[in-house]
């Protein structure tokens, strides 16, 4: 029992189990998956798509974070990614061509990573602080993105685009396969080969780590590059649900979501270990906590309430602390006091 | 000789401060004696709000009037940064689109101590209206009532209850508030017409969308949907169609705005019924300005010409809209 509830991905679970049962309660049906129009049809299946882009984000952002650094300029990222491909698919004379809507793809995660490399370049070389360093772009990339839009929204009617972020392949969504192979690539990338170990060790003690000899810098670098391009693939999908580039409104608060994935997950904010499969949980809970609010009719002037409220017991639950107090005063009175310290100790020590 | 160049430095950098000051003082925002406008937007959340922004950009250019415009990104402290920034800037008249009702009273304030005459546009504020010299814009309460006599019409003969979904508009915002309070008010006399869902999808296409794929697996009889704007009506058209319904038919859908993407829509048979917010008051706002400017006395409460629509007259009105 120890071994399931110790392991560090058990709370992230079980808040998203919890709150998933909750919702079966409430409405019956929900998770009732069928086939329909020769695809998967269901709120699971809504909050696996509706969560793709947030899963994504929150990846690199893992990724960042685990370095000691934040990104903040995600949100943008996602507006100028989504109205880049949009605008070149829109001012093309065949929007269908599966040819230009690769250029057009191509062209928006160029631009993504060099964003990221941007951002990179300011945190490892400049020497500015990552909340900094970020800012700038997160406030200067959604003019950016309204600049390529020229304020408007851009609405494309191309199949192939539609695919990315709304389409579905083998039944499947196709955006929830980008994510799986995503996921998994990085999985493979940190762990089956020492970057993993190495971002850790610079988020962990950059000092110590530049002195044993790690290419901090080159590493920070490519660890902002990548969350850009997440960033990137994660504005392509959310133009493409709905056919439509919002340079305003697209991403926004995306960065704030994110980050409080990536907490959710179990990763700290200040860097060292990480864990991929924490955040992607982390994602998932936000996604079914919004899908939760609109099924089961919270009303929209308590909304955010809600979801602060919820926040703040997942978070509660998360700390080692908390859950040590909390448990340590709920065993007093049922076991007697020798039997106790020893339990108290393994908490704290865990 | 490099000791005294600081102080030289400084000597200039003083001097030039209080020339600026000083021409800034006389006049009011520019010497060529053109009238200056300071206007915040709320944003750029939909076409509607781009037709809005193009109408008074173009109005002000026609009227000669000098235009300082601004986008708040749908953030009150934008446009409370905007609006202090105008009133140290020292405009002749200002005028914004108020993100949300509440929490004005401070900002208006300070410009009246300043003197500047504020409008209102399209939006109101709940602030004492001795803060403000006039309000122009549409009446929120009477497009939700167009909507809601629509619909009372449409179901007049229904014997079931005929369950309604209502996609409203930024939590707190003026047409929110009000286009529902119209719309239920009106429906409120059969008692066959039920709200079953009413969320927020913040005006736009996306969470529009979002949302309405959620109320539909929440609820599989649906007959009517009342999105406060074209933007979420057309988001929660693509889900409809996803779900394998079809809009306009198996789910009859109304909305306010009368966009150009909404009237397509409505043309195309997927808008049952739009109710027309017209965003074109560029001109009537630049004729107020000069108004006041010239020391006539301006109405409290303008407001804006304003139509509706069948899917018929979508059609025929399509090809002359300008937005």
């Amino acid at each position: 029992m120890k071994a399931v509830t110790g392991h560090r991905l058990f709370w992230p679970a079980a808040v998203l189990v919890v709150m998933l049962l909750a919702n079966l309660v409430v409405t019956p049906g929900f998770f009732s998956i069928q086939v329909r129009n020769g695809h998967l049809y269901g709120s699971l299946i809504d909050i696996l798509l509706l969560g793709s882009p947030l899963m994504l984000v929150a990846l690199g952002m893992t990724v960042v974070i685990a370095t000691g650094g934040i990104d903040l300029s995600v949100g943008a990222v996602v507006a100028i990614s989504g109205a880049l491909a949009c605008y070149l698919i829109s001012g093309q004379e065949d929007q269908g061509a599966v040819s230009g809507v690769l250029v057009a793809v191509a062209l928006a995660l160029v631009l993504s990573a060099v964003l990221g490399f941007w951002n990179g370049l300011f945190v490892a070389r400049v020497g500015i602080q990552p909340i900094i360093a970020t800012l700038i772009l997160m406030v200067a990339g959604r003019g950016v993105a309204q600049l390529i839009t020229s304020g408007k929204n851009i609405n494309v009617n191309s199949p192939p685009y539609k695919l990315i972020g709304g389409g579905y392949w083998l039944t499947l969504p196709f955006a929830v396969i980008v994510v799986a192979v995503v996921v998994a690539l990085t999985g493979l990338a940190v762990r089956r080969t020492a970057l993993g170990m190495l971002l850790e060790a610079i988020g962990g003690n950059a000092e110590a780590s530049r002195l044993v000899g790690i290419r901090s810098r080159r590493l920070i670098v490519l660890a902002y590059t990548f969350c850009g391009v997440c960033a990137g693939i994660a504005g392509l999908m959310i133009s493409s649900n709905i056919s439509t580039a919002d340079g305003n409104n697209a991403g926004l608060w995306m960065e704030l979501d994110a980050i409080l994935a990536v907490v959710i997950g179990g990763t700290a904010l200040t860097g060292g270990r990480f864990t991929l499969a924490g955040t992607v949980l982390g994602a998932l809970v936000i996604q079914t906590l919004s899908t939760t609010i609109y099924t089961t009719g919270v009303p929209p002037q308590v909304t955010l309430v809600f979801k602060a409220v919820v926040v703040a017991i997942v978070c509660l639950i998360q700390s080692p602390a908390f859950r040590a107090k909390v448990f340590r005063r709920r065993a007093r009175p049922a076991a007697p006091p020798p039997a106790s310290p020893a339990a108290a100790d393994v908490e704290v020590n865990a | 000789m490099n000791r005294k160049l600081p102080a030289v430095l400084l000597g200039a950098a003083m001097a030039f401060v209080l020339a600026a000051c000083g021409s800034g003082s006389g006049g009011s925002g520019g010497d060529d004696g053109k009238i200056t406008l300071g206007f915040s937007q709320v944003g750029s959340e939909s076409g509607w709000r781009e037709a809005n922004t193009k109408s008074i950009k173009e109005s002000a250019q026609t009227a000669g009037i000098d235009l300082k415009f601004s986008d708040a990104q749908q953030k009150q402290e934008n446009q409370i940064a905007t609006i202090r920034s105008y009133i140290q800037q020292k405009v002749d008249v200002i005028a914004f689109s108020p993100v949300v009702v509440t929490g004005w009273d401070a900002v208006l304030k300070e410009a009246q101590a300043a003197k500047i005459p504020v409008v209102l546009t399209d939006r109101a504020v709940d602030s004492d209206p001795s803060l403000y010299v006039s309000f122009l814009g549409s009446d929120f309460v009477k497009e939700g009532e167009a909507i809601g006599d629509w619909t009372l019409n449409e179901y007049k003969d229904a014997t079931a209850p005929v369950n309604i979904v209502q996609l409203e508009g930024t939590v707190g915002s003026a047409p929110a508030i009000d286009r529902k309070k119209g719309f239920e008010s009106k429906i409120a006399s059969n008692p066959n017409l039920k709200v079953i869902a009413s969320q927020s999808g913040d005006f736009t296409r996306a969470d529009g969308k979002e949302v309405m794929t959620a109320i539909l697996k929440a609820n599989p009889k649906i007959d009517l949907l009342f999105a406060h704007n074209d933007d979420m009506g057309i988001g929660a058209i693509q889900a409809i169609e996803e779900a394998g319904k079809k809009p306009g038919a198996d789910i009859k859908i109304v909305t306010i705005d009368a966009v150009h993407d909404g009237m397509q829509a409505l043309a195309d048979g997927k808008i049952n019924f739009i109710a027309e917010c017209s965003p074109l008051l560029g001109d009537q706002l630049m004729d107020i300005v000069k108004k006041i400017k010239a020391g006539q006395p301006v109405e409290k409460r303008i407001i804006t010409e304003e139509t509706t629509f069948t899917q018929q007259q979508a059609s025929e009105a399509l090809p002359n809209r300008k937005y």
